[in-house]
Parts: structure tokens; sequence; C-alpha cells
């Protein structure tokens, strides 16, 4: 293969990888946008939490790699059934722009406490995954990188299947396409909405924890979760699989950007998914698989 | 508006005054009594604390117009404010104008790319809006980052000081006065834009925009206005806040400040003027004092720890905008009424 391809294929297939971390962080909010109309700005910071948590349960209590992800899951679902109780049951029926706002105030307050209590400093996440690379074709992947995509597709192919084929699956989505009727269905809405703040926050932390391993940790970790909001709009805000193929087409985009344009321009990989965003939101605001909204007055 | 039973009105002109009774006029030439006595009692720290309120004020206002009284949702606004800030200091550098024209056209050149945002914009609406809005801040964040022969990047530039006539404002006196003239220029301009056409066609919008264009509000030309006053109002904030700082740069002018113009709205309270000037105010006052407050309890009681960053200040800002969302979505503003219905009334509970 001549040299101009591996370095294009390099570049896809890293894109790949961040991309498909885009998808997992991408898939929470969507969740949450399905079944409440909330778009949650605090999911970066309930990533960044779970990420935090794991590291210091590694690195400070001396657990092993699986035993600190499995408490680290728990506590963030935890966090996400405390969130709904505490935070967002009292604003239902409340105008959804004053919950998308919560979210943000949520964000800031979330961030700077994980930061006083983790410190503001950089440091590198203990990562489980062995630092020799794979070598496919001439193509060089780490161990990190490719269980990055296999458990974000993993994760996306399971709560595809979640949503679809089990009874709460469906439960959840009746409660979220019609509150009064899933009610009267005898579907606990109440639980349905604690359930979907959880899973939301446990895939959030799945995705703290994965891309602290490639990535480096600060608290300017949770912006990354910034980066998927082009993936969701591209997939449309109320789809699974369009946050999926939306991440990993982000996550090329912007690698490939990064490849091939940094060094005439600095700083063009970082905002290139931001430009993204607003081209895709004034093109096609409604994504490639998302409902339009009619409109009635 | 509560009018008492014995105010009559008999002219046009005495019914669309803004200080309509004996009574507001009262109270408002007490305000501005207080408002120039001031710095007479006040120390050098409070009287920083109250221009950045005043400067902030003007912002907010800005973001009202915006959120509270069009409904079109902007995460961007740091960036308008921006966009003023350096206009201030890159063309104080190039050319000599005086001061007021460059504030001016801080807020002009600010206003026009909130009409060039608000174009394209015109097709979303609500969290779709509210994400644009949000790309664009970071746009143009990472252009004052990374375009370094304009903006001198992450280095910041330093600011040209500010003279009015020839009378240079270089203490903290000086500025308040001219802040506190410029924020009553703005207000009154608001308040007066929000009576008029343009704010009832804001309010329309805001409420059902479809009813709105089929009472016969033109949406296109509302809604890219409603960008275009709310990022002048951003920009002459932000032309300020260079002048005030004496240096700008990037780093200031991120997300977050979007988002403590988001909080000083929310807590004063959307889609009143009153509402964001006792917004900024609290949200700049309150954390301000809460360091006074920390600070002496900490030297009084010989405590270690307890520090006040910067980072507690962003903490109480997110504390404060949910607080307020569940508890009291009005704001301070629905407090402030209550409480003058309840003056007005006593001792009768109705």
């Amino acid at each position: 293969m001549g040299s101009d391809l591996v370095y294009f294929l390099q570049l896809v297939v890293s894109g790949l990888s961040v991309g498909s971390i885009y998808a997992i962080i991408g898939i929470g909010f969507v969740i949450i946008y399905k079944s409440t109309k909330i778009l949650n700005f605090a999911h970066g910071e309930i990533m960044m939490i779970g990420a935090y948590l794991c590291m210091a349960l590694i690195s400070r209590f001396h657990f092993g790699f699986i035993t600190a992800f499995i408490v680290t899951l728990l506590f963030s679902a935890l966090l996400g059934i405390v969130l709904e109780r505490v935070i967002f049951r009292p604003m239902i029926g409340q105008p959804i722009f004053a919950a998308v706002i919560i979210t943000l105030g949520l964000s800031i307050l979330l961030r700077t406490s994980t930061g006083m209590i983790f410190g503001y400093g950089n440091e590198v996440f203990p990562s489980p995954f062995s630092e020799e690379p794979i070598v496919l074709y001439e193509i060089v992947i780490s161990h990190a990188h490719m269980w990055t995509i296999v458990v974000s597709c993993g994760v996306v192919f399971m709560l595809v299947m979640f949503f679809r084929y089990s009874d709460i699956g469906i439960s959840m989505r009746a409660a979220a396409e019609n509150q009064i009727n899933a009610y009267m269905l005898g579907i606990n809405v109440k639980r349905m909405f604690s359930l979907t703040w959880l899973i939301a926050a446990v895939t959030g932390s799945l995705a703290g924890v994965m891309l602290s391993n490639v990535h480096i940790m600060n608290t300017n970790l949770s912006l990354v979760a910034m980066k998927a909001f082009p993936a969701i709009i591209l997939g449309g805000l109320d789809s699974l699989g369009g946050a999926l193929l939306g991440g990993l087409v982000i996550g090329v985009v912007e690698n490939l950007v990064g490849g091939y344009l940094e060094v005439y321009l600095g700083g063009v990989k970082e905002i290139s998914v931001y430009v993204l965003l607003f081209v895709i939101l004034i093109i096609k605001p409604y994504g490639f698989f998302g409902t339009k909204e009619i409109e009635k007055v | 508006m509560v009018v008492r039973s014995r105010t009559f009105v008999e002219t046009y002109e005495e019914d669309v005054s803004l200080f309509r009774t004996i009574w507001i006029r009262f109270w408002f030439a007490l305000l501005l009594i207080a408002i120039i006595l001031i710095p007479l009692i006040g120390d050098r720290y409070s009287l920083y604390v109250l221009n950045i309120s005043g400067i902030c004020i003007i912002g907010a206002i800005g973001l009202n117009f915006l959120i509270g009284y069009t409904g079109q949702i902007s995460i961007g606004h740091a960036a308008f404010i921006a966009i003023g800030a350096y206009t201030t200091t890159i063309v104080g550098n190039w050319i000599v104008l005086p001061s007021l024209c460059l504030i001016l056209l801080s807020g002009v050149i600010a206003g026009i790319t909130g009409v060039i945002i608000g174009i394209p914009c015109l097709r979303l609406r609500g969290l779709y809006l509210a994400m644009a809005t949000m790309s664009f801040g970071v746009i143009v964040e990472y252009i004052l980052f990374h375009w370094i022969d304009l903006t001198n990047g992450p280095m910041g530039m330093a600011v040209p000081p500010l003279s009015i006539l020839g009378f240079v404002l270089d203490n903290h006196t000086r500025f308040y006065y001219f802040i506190a003239a410029l924020v009553i220029i703005m207000c009154l301009g608001a308040k007066n834009l929000t009576r008029m056409k343009i704010g009832r066609a804001f309010v329309a919008i805001r409420d059902r925009d479809i009813a709105a264009s089929i009472i016969g509000v033109n949406l296109t030309y509302y809604k890219v206005l409603a960008f275009g006053i709310s990022s002048f109002y951003a920009g002459i904030c932000g032309s300020l806040l260079a002048y005030y700082m004496t240096h700008v740069n990037p780093e200031y002018f991120n997300l977050f400040l979007s988002v403590e113009y988001i909080g000083m709205i929310i807590v004063g309270g959307l889609g009143s003027i009153a509402g964001s000037i006792l917004g900024a105010l609290f949200m700049t006052i309150v954390p301000e004092s809460l360091k006074f407050f920390l600070g002496f309890i900490r030297e009084s009681f010989g405590l270690t720890g307890f520090e006040f960053t910067d980072q507690v200040r962003v903490a109480i800002y997110g504390a404060l905008i949910i607080l307020f969302l569940i508890f009291e979505p009005g704001g301070l503003f629905a407090i402030w009424q209550r409480l003058k219905i309840f003056f007005k009334k006593w001792p009768f509970s109705y």
C-alpha cells in the first residue's frame, strides 16, 4: 500500500475509535432527550465524574480495574437516580427550557465540585490495556482504541435491542411517547424516568472510563461531551442508531481535518466539529434519522 | 402594573409616561440620588464590584431581549461580548478614535455580527438554536486563541485608556459615574424598546411564533432584530469590560461566561428589564459578599482551608441557577413584585 493510503486509513481508524466514544456519549444524550425532551448539558460532567472515580479507586484505593469499573458503574447509576429524584422530577410540567438551563447550572456545579475534590492538574489514567500496539496491514491501533470501538458498538447494540425487544425498554418508550396513556396501561411512568436517567448516567460513566484511557485527565474532560452534539444532531436527536453513525462520522471527519489541515491552520481540528455542527444545524436541523417536529398553532 | 385608585390619567402623554405617579417619581429620584452618593461612602473594592455589576447589567439586558422577550435560547452571549471587547481593543490600538465612538462602534459591530448569525439561525428553534449559538461561541473563542496576528492569541492585549473629551477615566470613582450614566441610558432605552411595537412583537414571537405571524408580525425581521439588539448590548458591555479590565484575554470569554449571563437573567427574572438589573446585581454582589464573609470567618476563627477560589464562585452560580429554577422560576423580580404588593396592601391581606 502507498504511504498516502496508509496515512489516510490510519486517520480513519483512529477517527473511528474517537468517534465510537462520541457515539456512546451521544447515546446518553439521546436516551434522555427521547424520554424527557431535555438536552442534558450536564452529561459531560456525569461522564467525567465516572472517569475520576474509577481513577481514584484504582490509584488511591488499589482496586483492580474490573472491580473499580463495576463500582463506578454502580455509583453512576445511583447518581443518575439521585439527580432525577432531586432535581428533574420537580421540573416535570415546567417548561423544557427551564430544565435545560438547570442542566447547564448542574454542569458547572458538578465540574467545579469534581475539580475541588480531585484537583485541577493533568493526570494519567492507569490504563489496564497493554501499551503494545496492534499492527494490521501497516495500520497501527492501540489496545485501548480497539477496546473502545468494541465496547461502544456492543453497548449501542445492546441498548437498541433493549429498547426494541425487552418489556422494560418498550415501557420506557411508551412512557416517553405519551405519559398519560402509558400510565393507564399500568406502566410506572416515574420509575421509567428514573430508569432513563440511570441508563444515561451509566453509559456516561462508561464513556468516561473509555475516554480517559485515550485522553489526558483534567476537568476539561467534560468538554469532550460537547463534541458529541454534532454527532447526535447529524443522526437526529432521538435516534440511537443515528447517534452511533453520527459519532463515527464526526470522529473520522475530525481526525481527517486534523491530519490534513492542522499544518496549515493551527487548532482547526478542535474547531472543525463545531463548524460542522453549525453547518448541519443550518442545512438539516433534524438530522438523518430524527423525527421532524410538526408545527401546531 | 398596579395603579393606585387615586391615580387618574387624563391625557395620552400621562398614560404612556414611564414614571406615572408622584410616588414612582419620588422613589426613582431617591434611587438616582443614592446612585450619585454611593462613591462617597463606598471603598474602592465595593466600587469595583458595583462597576462590574453595572457592566453586567448591560450584558444581561441584552441577553434578556433574546431569551426573556423573544424566547430564542442563546448560549453564545460571551462571543458577542468578546467581539465588543476585541473591537474596542484592536481598533483602539490601531487608530485614535474618541472613546465614546469606539464604544458605540463596538456595539454596532457586535450587533451586525448578531444579525449575520441570526439570519441562518432563523430556521432553528429551542434546543437546536441553543446548540447553534453554543457552537458559534466556541468558534469565536477558538478564533480569539488562534488568530494570533489579530488578537495576540492567549497572551491577550492591552486596552488603550478610556477618556471622555480629554478627561481620562483612571480610577474607580470616575469609572463608576461613567458606567452608571451609561447603564441608566441603556436601561431607559431598553425599557422604551419593550414598550414599543418592537418589544410587543418580541413577546408575541416568544408566546407563539406562528400566531404572531398571523397577526402581522414579520417573524424574519423581528427575530433577526432581536439578535441584533441583544448583540449590540453585548458589544457595549464587552467594550466597557475591556476598558475597565485594561487587558483582554480570550480565556475570559468561554462557555461559562455565557452560562453566567443566563444565570443572571434566570435569577433576576426572564422577560423584564428590572429583572435583568436585579439579577446582574445579585449575581455579582452575592459571591463577592460571600467571599468577604468567608474571609472574615476564617480570620476570626483562625481556620485554614475554606479558601474562596474562583471555582467556588462558579459552583455558587450553578447552585443558584438550579435553586432558582426549581423554587422561584420567576426570579427575584417575582419576589420583588410580591413584596411590593404586600406592602401596598398592608395591613390588609388583599
